[in-house]
């Protein structure tokens, strides 16, 4: 089940798809396992229905909450009929828009929220029945309806009879990008959303700014991305350019979750913002450097207010993550105003309590603005009393220091997302798909109480070595090895063979799709990447 | 300040002045020197110079007057010695070539036109932009040859078809680089995309797909002349014995078959050296292939042969006692390559091998060249050394392979090669005729191939092009290959980047 703190649309039931039927060819051997990620419960027979592109008809069922003029499903329609239908240029209609029909049909109550599993899929002769509570469960089931057609050798297409109830084992299973360490063009995030998409991954973590470059353009403080940027015209993301990021993550069900990173991680902050950062001091001079942001000035506080005031109000998602990671602290320990705040607090010299300090008054300030904080371990590690709706989010380790650390946090009644296992930007030879796709996110020593904690997994594409010219086939398919980890059953899942020749086909898919998803392994596709 | 540096690879000899020239796109002209051999209508030099004029103007569109600039016009005049615009590059050509810029005009002076079109790669790379998009050069003297005669980039076409368009993208890239040798590794276990005029059935049924993943002649002619136009050579390998499992579709009796005890197991080995059929097979398809491919070379492979199957077999080893081979099967491979070469020979083409042969075998013919690709620094240095000993001459592969890849910067490690630093004389160090970077296929496709060799094959580029002395340090290297890598974004190719930071245009595809 699709829940999202994006939307407040109310609950929408009962979607319907219809086609034509023509011919019943009993030769299929297309399987369902041919979806990717695997659907929670299916059956599907070897009956096949052709289908043809010119009577194919999306339409809404009568007893449907949503009808025409539903922003979210009219789209969905139009893009999954040229995903449907990959190679038809039929004169009539390339939008597909004409094939919303208004047909009538078998009404379909509203579905009790207590059903057990409430996006369901159906497929018989010549109609399928799409239920959902709402419009988000629809568009998932719209993708795996697309994965379930197929093409014969002449082109013909084909979907074979088929149940599936399906939802999402994890509700928080996110791809991270870095525009800070690369600008990355808002065609390129736009592309990577489409893809997000046909993997089901419904959180984009937007890790805008960080120490290289400031891109967010502010409204209230405009001279953060003109100083910080790497170019203040040409790399910078306006309010329009976000606009359309977080527009078109909704009309496929992702949430946009921003990321202002502080104390640490923010050089560019200080090109446009004076006084934010903490001189660094050598002996009893500035040394002309800066460390992270001052926390003894109230002036930091005040700043912090009115930016993030300005995130939330930018941003839809009631989540914010306010980072906190990797806080270095040798330009606090060299700065003896900073030093002597330290005294004023009675921090003493754990400059640990400092940054706790610091990262509690910007989770309140995040609360005060009625977002839910997410920010990295490091902050739990150093400050274990902060907000319990806080979610903490690992990123460091090996298998054995993260099942600690996830003991550790959830015991603690925090709840959890996990990035440790699936930091694809560190690249190696090989399938190293494989690593990503075996993780277990809830073995870990804890009970059943603190393995519900673990509200999902995040897929971290840092921006060291990526920008547009090599994002998209380092994150595809190998990203897509943990998308099915997060949605699908474990135990229906537990094989990496067979998940690999189901993951080969999936990708030739999304090559098909126009997404440059690189190979796993020697082979082909039926339709090779025709780009340059 | 912009500075002469710019250029990658390095140029040998070279001085600038901080004195500069606007150039007018509307106002920009190409003529060749009235001494030139080559005209107007030599086929590689006109169609450079529309290429560069669009290389050296990125975003002149043609209508519009630029603002700030004088109306004053530059010329470039090509000389070169011979008029060679009808032929191929060879292993022999003049790279060399000589560039003036000063006040209004430039001269270019090479021996061939392959010179040429190297100078002017260097031309386009001397160019700049200013804030405002008006476009400069310095004053500029250069002195220009390449360090080694053979700088290839292997692309394997079997392990994953590339559709020809990628192979002509990646030939626009390796002459932004001075690449001037295309391996093209084109048939080999998994599929066999060559669609041979004498042999069809290799293709209809090794192929991955008989229709769409095949090179047809005009595919293979095409990837030929694009090359040509841009000074690279096209050596096509076919190797044998081993890495030949797709030929056994299209081709019965070529392969081994294997047995199992004193039955055959259905499965097949490398090609079978104990039947004559199978050298009247190799015969036709390589005199196909050396007329196909005009290149002087032919690669011949020869690496990674596996025994046991041919050890399993009855008649191979009836065929080892005949021969007086005992149980030594190098002497089997030595024997079927040896074939094989002299197949070459008598076509009047020289044999490229893969290492295996000579440490199989060191009485092969002497104009063989030797392909390293095995080891660490130590053992190809050793190879190196024991190879042009033997007065072979040899091609260094090994630290090339680029298509292993690593998290970081790891072109670091191609940089700094020594292919000479091995120990022998300098007559020894002659033999060496240059080196290859190897993008094998395993992980390697359309969609990802270009991020992965951009601008990482780069560093290999300037290793084998440029000085060694004044290119020995990295970290002077650095600044200079991510200003490269931008101008191939701005050329439209997905050069990845090196480290944290940015390009004034990034790339704008998806």
């Amino acid at each position: 089940m699709e829940t999202t703190g994006l939307v407040s649309f109310g609950r929408y039931t009962c979607s319907h798809l219809y086609f034509l039927l023509l011919i019943v060819l009993p030769l299929g051997q297309h399987t369902v396992e041919g979806v990717w990620p695997l659907p929670q419960i299916f059956t599907s027979s070897i009956e096949r229905y052709p289908l043809n592109p010119q009577a194919f008809y999306f339409g809404y069922g009568r007893q449907s909450a949503a009808q025409f003029g539903c922003s979210v499903l009219d789209a969905a329609f139009i893009r999954y009929y040229s995903l449907i239908f990959p190679d038809y240029t039929g004169k009539h209609s390339t939008t597909g828009k004409s094939h919303i029909g208004k047909k009538q049909s078998v009404g379909f109550d509203v579905l009790s929220p207590s059903l057990l599993f409430p996006d369901n899929l159906s497929v018989s002769a010549g109609k399928a029945s799409l239920n959902a509570e709402t419009v988000w469960g629809a568009v998932r089931g719209l993708e795996t309806f697309s994965q379930l057609v197929y093409q014969d050798d002449f082109g013909s297409y084909f979907v074979n009879q088929t149940e599936i109830d399906d939802f999402p084992r994890f509700p928080f299973r996110g791809i991270l990008l870095d525009t800070s360490r690369h600008f990355i063009p808002v065609h390129a995030i736009l592309k990577t959303l489409d893809a997000m998409a046909y993997s089901k991954f419904n959180v984009f973590h937007w890790h805008i700014v960080d120490d290289p470059s400031f891109p967010y353009q502010s409204q209230t403080f405009p001279d953060l991305s003109r100083k910080g940027a790497f170019h203040p015209m040409t790399h910078i993301y306006t309010q329009s350019d976000v606009r359309r990021v977080i527009s078109h993550a909704r009309l496929r069900g992702i949430r946009v979750l921003p990321e202002f990173d502080s104390p640490g991680h923010t050089k560019s902050w200080g090109k446009g913002q004076s006084d934010l950062l903490t001189p660094c001091y050598s002996g009893s001079t500035p040394s002309g450097a800066f460390g992270p942001v001052n926390p003894a000035l109230p002036s930091t506080y005040q700043f912090m207010a009115t930016l993030l005031k300005e995130v939330s109000s930018v941003f839809p998602d009631s989540y914010i993550h306010l980072g906190g990671d990797e806080v270095n602290f040798s330009c606090w320990k060299s700065n003896p105003d900073v030093r002597a705040f330290m005294q004023k607090m009675g921090f003493g010299v754990d400059f640990t309590k400092l940054e706790a300090f610091y990262m509690e008054n910007i989770v309140n300030i995040t609360t005060f603005l009625n977002k839910t904080a997410i920010v990295w371990q490091d902050v739990f590690d150093y400050h274990e009393l902060i907000p319990k709706d806080t979610v903490l989010h690992i990123w460091k380790g090996s298998p054995a220091n993260y099942r600690k650390e996830l003991s550790r946090m959830t015991k603690a009644g925090m709840r959890v997302l996990l990035a440790a296992p699936w930091y694809i930007n560190h690249i190696s030879y090989g399938q190293d798909w494989r690593n990503y796709y075996t993780v277990q996110p809830l073995n870990f020593s804890g009970t059943a109480e603190q393995k519900k904690l673990v509200i999902g997994g995040e897929v971290c594409m840092w921006g060291e070595y990526v920008d547009a010219t090599n994002l998209t086939p380092r994150l595809w398919p190998r990203a897509s090895a943990a998308a099915e980890r997060l949605w699908s059953d474990e135990k229906q899942t537990s094989s990496v063979d067979k998940a690999f020749p189901r993951l080969q086909d999936f990708r030739c898919k999304l090559v098909r799709r126009g997404i440059r998803a690189e190979p796993l392994y020697v082979g082909h596709c039926k339709h090779e990447y025709q780009g340059v």
